[in-house]
């Protein structure tokens, strides 16, 4: 692990809605380590700060793909980059959504929003070996289809059910409208033989994880990804702390059977 | 038994009940863009979807209905046949080729008339159905205008 930040070159800038970006990243000179899905980068954007981000992909040649939403002053800058402008990544942080466990089970991934950025690789890696999966199920919610990320790319995707539904459609929107979860009605997946992976808004987790532990999927066997305010990244400043949790250290990936029971605390 | 399950009437009625309010409903089909009811229109029948999906809409002067809600298999189309004034408080349309099983409104309620255990079950199934929806609208309203986004400090 590398505590201070090294240069990164953008080689890419892929719009993805009217505020997200994916910034393609290779490292200028050394590479760090290798990032696994789910893992997070601290990405500093010089004279503003950094704030940490899920990779959204990952190539062999040491270069790192992500995706930023821009919500503040940081973020701001990052998505406003060009390609040739540098950035400086930390990491690799965090654990991984450990897709080898789904190993000959079905798989379901639930994404709202932006959360579908994480969620990309595990995708990715679980549709390369169909012979190590048996059904992989894509359901993606967003606030209005110009907020959906990877547009087209989910279309291609062949999965044995992909949902995609909207908050609030427009004229031109003829798909699913409504909560993400009514989704899961339509997915191909036996419960008790079923690993889940969940990311995007808060609610969205609680709701769709709660309704696939009711469904009879293990509370062990729902992977959620959770957002807190990750400041050093190596376990010291303890901002992310959820509970006995430091979430930098033992996430941002948590299993729903752990975090179910720490989200219901108040003072949490 | 998890929320969206318990909505389905195979899931929410007893065997008996669902068999006897299956013998009353009839198999249907509507072709994409068929439009199943209007907004203000006489509440007279309800549908349950076995394949295809529906979208229940608003009425919009001037403008397309937006859509509010996409309805998938096994799930119920239409709730205000059941309550006064039996009113459609808002529209539906087949978003692709559907098949459903209707039922007429006067006949089902006259069931659940003479038959106060089944009227409760059915009552009971229907407001479970309506619970879930206002919950997962009042999920979307978070979701649209971020109310989890503007935590502040206790």
């Amino acid at each position: 692990m590398i505590a201070v930040p090294v240069p990164h070159r953008v080689v890419a800038r892929q719009p993805e809605t009217a505020d997200t970006v994916t910034l393609c990243l290779e490292p200028v000179g050394a590479a760090l380590p290798e990032f696994a899905p789910g893992q997070f980068a601290m990405v500093h954007s010089f004279g503003r700060g950094e704030i940490p981000v899920s990779v959204s992909s990952v190539q062999a040649t040491g270069g790192l793909a992500h995706t930023i939403r821009s919500v503040g002053a940081v973020s701001d800058g990052l998505c406003a980059m060009r390609v040739g402008d540098v950035v400086g990544l930390r990491g690799p942080y965090g654990n991984t959504w450990e897709l080898v466990r789904a190993y000959g089970c079905d798989v379901l991934v639930v994404a709202g929003g932006i959360g579908l950025a994480p969620l990309r690789p595990l995708i990715l890696s679980a549709l390369a070996e169909p012979e190590a999966y048996r059904r992989v199920n894509v359901l993606v919610g967003a606030r209005t289809p110009g907020d959906l990320i990877a547009r087209q790319e989910i279309e291609s995707w062949p999965t044995a059910f992909t949902g995609v539904t909207v908050d609030q459609p427009d004229a031109d929107w003829r798909g699913d409208v409504g909560v993400v979860t009514q989704l899961l009605g339509r997915a191909q997946f036996e419960p008790d033989d079923t690993w889940a992976f969940v990311c995007g808004p808060e609610p969205m987790i609680r709701a769709a994880a709660r309704e696939l532990a009711q469904r009879g999927v293990r509370r062990d066997r729902v992977r959620v990804s959770l957002e807190r305010n990750m400041r050093c990244a190596t376990g010291h400043c303890g901002h992310c702390q959820l509970g006995p949790l430091l979430l930098c250290q033992v996430g941002p990936v948590v299993n729903w059977a752990q975090a179910e029971p720490l989200l219901s605390v108040r003072e949490l | 038994m998890p929320p969206s399950l318990a909505l389905r009437m195979n899931h929410a009625l007893p065997v008996e009940h669902r068999e006897r309010l299956l013998r009353v409903g009839r198999e249907v089909s509507f072709p994409q863009g068929a439009r199943l009811f209007e907004e203000g229109g006489h509440a007279d029948r309800f549908w349950i979807i076995r394949a295809g999906t529906a979208a229940l809409d608003m009425h919009v002067p001037g403008r397309r209905p937006p859509v509010i809600e996409t309805l998938g298999i096994g799930d119920l189309v239409g709730w205000s046949w059941l309550y006064e004034p039996y009113v459609w408080q808002l529209g539906a349309e087949a978003l692709t080729p559907l098949t459903a099983y209707e039922f007429d409104a006067v006949a089902v309620r006259l069931m659940c008339l003479n038959d106060p255990e089944f009227g409760r079950a059915v009552e009971h199934w229907v407001g479970r159905v309506l619970a879930h929806r206002l919950n997962a609208a009042r999920a979307r309203l978070v979701d649209l205008y971020g109310i989890y986004e503007t935590k502040e400090p206790r």
